[in-house]
């Protein structure tokens, strides 16, 4: 099976770079890289289901801003997910079903607070493959 | 990662330029303060790059200036520091960072080593149950949203009032812990609704709270101004920022400014260094949504300040008073500020951005505290776990040179996940209770990414700014006992 995600370094902080055969796959693999760094996501179980609205200025930025979404989930709500449904994708707006469940110290161990996706170094490619995109994270 | 190949030309031993034509589209010269040996790692990765592209902003004055704990951050180096002219410059939230006000308030004692020696193990377990720390940790005040609105704006005000502190540690906060501006209704309720539960917690990352040890003393007469007279003498170090809550201001204004940047064609060569003209409605939304946040990260200093005092007394039985827990100061790392600077021999108001670097502002300053209008403002800079931190003043250099900037910490050197490759968490807290560190944290694992290997040594990165003469050092303290997030 094809890679869904990679880890890179960045001195301060941490990136991801997902791929996809599709727009979508290549959104919703971003999405579970970062809960990948977050928690285990084996641990999550999905007995939750969010429907997510997203929009921005380009794709690039939506990809941005889809993951800064996530973040806010996780940080104010304590929401952890595993599983992202993309339903609709445009150059500029997402709409997507995440499922989950809310965090239980008992059960998830977190790994890493990421606070932020960036626009540093953000990159966004098509290539025969698929697609191919690279994100750093503030964490 | 590949080498930066740019020109740098020797000013004197402390100081290198990169000329203006470097880059086609830079307004001023980037200015690096940096010892001859940094500058080979330092061109090791793209910070320098960065200070280049900080050049284009529109408005900068002076110099794109990279303090010597200069590291790569997003957009602007983490260390580096831009004045812009309010009339024609513009504001970047990247020139600020994410965790706005992240910062460092420092707290002396009356006691000493020997007192405190035999009871780190209980201070520092008290101390970590006193002060929430960790991922997702909550704090024990609640705050409303009404409570919230008035965080916002009065910063550690808020907190004094509510019983956390005194007066006193007001007059030595920087902006008296509280900057003006404060608009509330710029803040999205993202923000708000991740900053309410997050209030008085250190949060995780490279914040830490530590006791030290004071191991030399440089200037006998400006230390003991801070309180700060024996070898020996215990001192405390809060290092915290905005948590969530600044993470959440940054994104939300970041958006904005993508917007502000077609809108008002100001071209920049990467685009996390999005910006808005600082008169423009969208510059001054962000400035007053930052200020919200820098006033959060004050108030949960405040917070975590006063918990620290609670935990000293319940320990050693002693009132706060009785042990002599006075604030010698408190510093913003990562803020924006608008100042009034003399260039050329003229007054002009400008939006100093410093991210990753600190005010050192100097004597006779009118922005500094009465206490320290005779030796100037002090500057706090944290090392790493492993090695020593220090205390510095500022000089009229620094207001001549830098708009009153220096450096504000170690800076790294090796990123989490070759930190974390090379080193074991358990190893980190082994070697350093071998040389009489306790180190207690949250998550052992994340300890390798904070290991000394990953930083600059703190002392040479003083060294470069007190031989430039950007601020005078005061004092080194070791770490006792350390809490990391």
């Amino acid at each position: 099976m094809k890679k869904a995600f990679e880890i890179i370094d960045h001195t301060a902080d941490i990136g991801i770079i997902a791929y996809g055969t599709d727009i979508e796959e290549l959104f919703s693999n971003a999405a579970l890289a970062l809960f990948s760094l977050i928690t285990e996501p084996e641990s999550v179980e999905e007995k939750l289901h969010l429907d997510l609205e997203v929009s921005s200025e380009d794709r690039d930025s939506l990809l941005v801003e889809w993951l800064n979404e996530l973040i806010y989930f996780f940080d104010a709500k304590h929401i952890l997910f595993n599983r992202f449904d993309i339903e609709s994708l445009t150059h500029n707006q997402l709409k997507a079903t995440c499922y989950g469940e809310g965090f239980d110290p008992m059960k998830h161990k977190i790994k890493m607070g990421v606070k932020a996706a960036t626009y540093h170094m953000l990159k966004l490619d098509k290539n025969s493959d698929g697609y191919k995109a690279q994100i750093i994270l503030d964490i | 990662m590949a080498r930066w190949q740019g020109q740098l030309i020797k000013i004197d031993d402390y100081r290198w330029k990169i000329p203006e034509n470097y880059k086609t589209g830079m307004r001023v010269p980037g200015l690096i303060y940096a010892s001859k040996e940094m500058l080979e790692s330092l061109r090791e990765e793209q910070a320098l790059e960065q200070v280049a592209n900080v050049a284009f902003l529109p408005g900068i004055v002076g110099y794109s200036f990279a303090m010597p704990d200069i590291h790569w951050g997003y957009g602007f180096p983490i260390g580096g520091v831009a004045a812009m002219d309010i009339k024609d410059g513009v504001v970047s939230p990247g020139g600020v960072g994410y965790d706005i006000n992240c910062g460092v308030r420092l707290l002396r004692t009356s006691l000493s080593e020997a007192e405190v020696r035999p009871r780190i193990n209980e201070l520092i377990n008290e101390l970590f149950l006193n002060v929430p720390s960790g991922l997702g940790s909550e704090g024990k005040i609640k705050v409303s949203q009404k409570e919230m609105n008035r965080l916002m704006v009065e910063g550690a005000h808020w907190a004094v009032k509510r019983g956390l502190g005194s007066e006193e540690d007001l007059d030595v906060t920087e902006e008296g812990g509280c900057l003006g501006g404060a608009d509330p209704s710029k803040v999205s309720d993202k923000a708000v609704k991740r900053g309410m539960p997050q209030a008085g917690t250190l949060g995780s990352g490279n914040h830490f709270l530590e006791i030290q040890v004071v191991k030399e003393i440089f200037d006998s007469h400006i230390a003991s101004i801070m309180g700060i007279t024996e070898i020996g003498q215990i001192l405390i170090l809060i290092h915290t920022g905005s948590r969530g809550f600044g993470h959440q201001v940054c994104t939300d204004h970041l958006r904005v400014m993508e917007g502000a940047v077609s809108k008002y064609g100001i071209k920049i060569p990467d685009r996390q260094l999005a910006c808005a003209p600082i008169e423009s409605s969208e510059g001054q939304d962000y400035l007053a949504a930052m200020a919200c946040a820098a006033n959060y990260a004050w108030a949960n200093r405040q917070c975590i300040a006063h918990w620290v005092r609670e935990s000293f007394s319940k320990v050693l039985g002693k009132s706060p008073e009785k042990l002599g827990m006075r604030q010698i100061y408190d510093v913003a790392h990562n803020i924006a500020k608008i100042e009034e600077h003399t260039i050329d021999g003229r007054k002009v108001k400008v939006c100093v951005h410093r991210k990753g670097a600190t005010r050192a502002f100097p004597a006779g300053h009118k922005d500094i505290p009465r206490r320290y209008n005779e030796v100037g403002q002090p500057v706090l800079v944290p090392g790493d776990m492993g090695r020593c931190s220090f205390v510095a003043v500022g000089t009229q250099k620094a207001m001549d040179e830098t708009f009153g900037s220096t450096c504000h910490g170690a800076g790294r050197v090796l990123s989490r996940g070759a930190a974390r490759r090379g080193i074991r968490g358990a190893d980190v807290i082994r070697e350093l209770e071998s040389r009489g560190i306790i180190v207690k944290a949250e998550s052992v694992s994340s300890l390798a990414e904070e290991a000394s290997q990953a930083y600059k040594d703190i002392t040479e990165v003083i060294d470069v700014v007190h031989q430039a003469g950007i601020s005078r050092k005061v004092a080194m303290a070791i770490p006792m006992g350390v809490i990391k997030g």
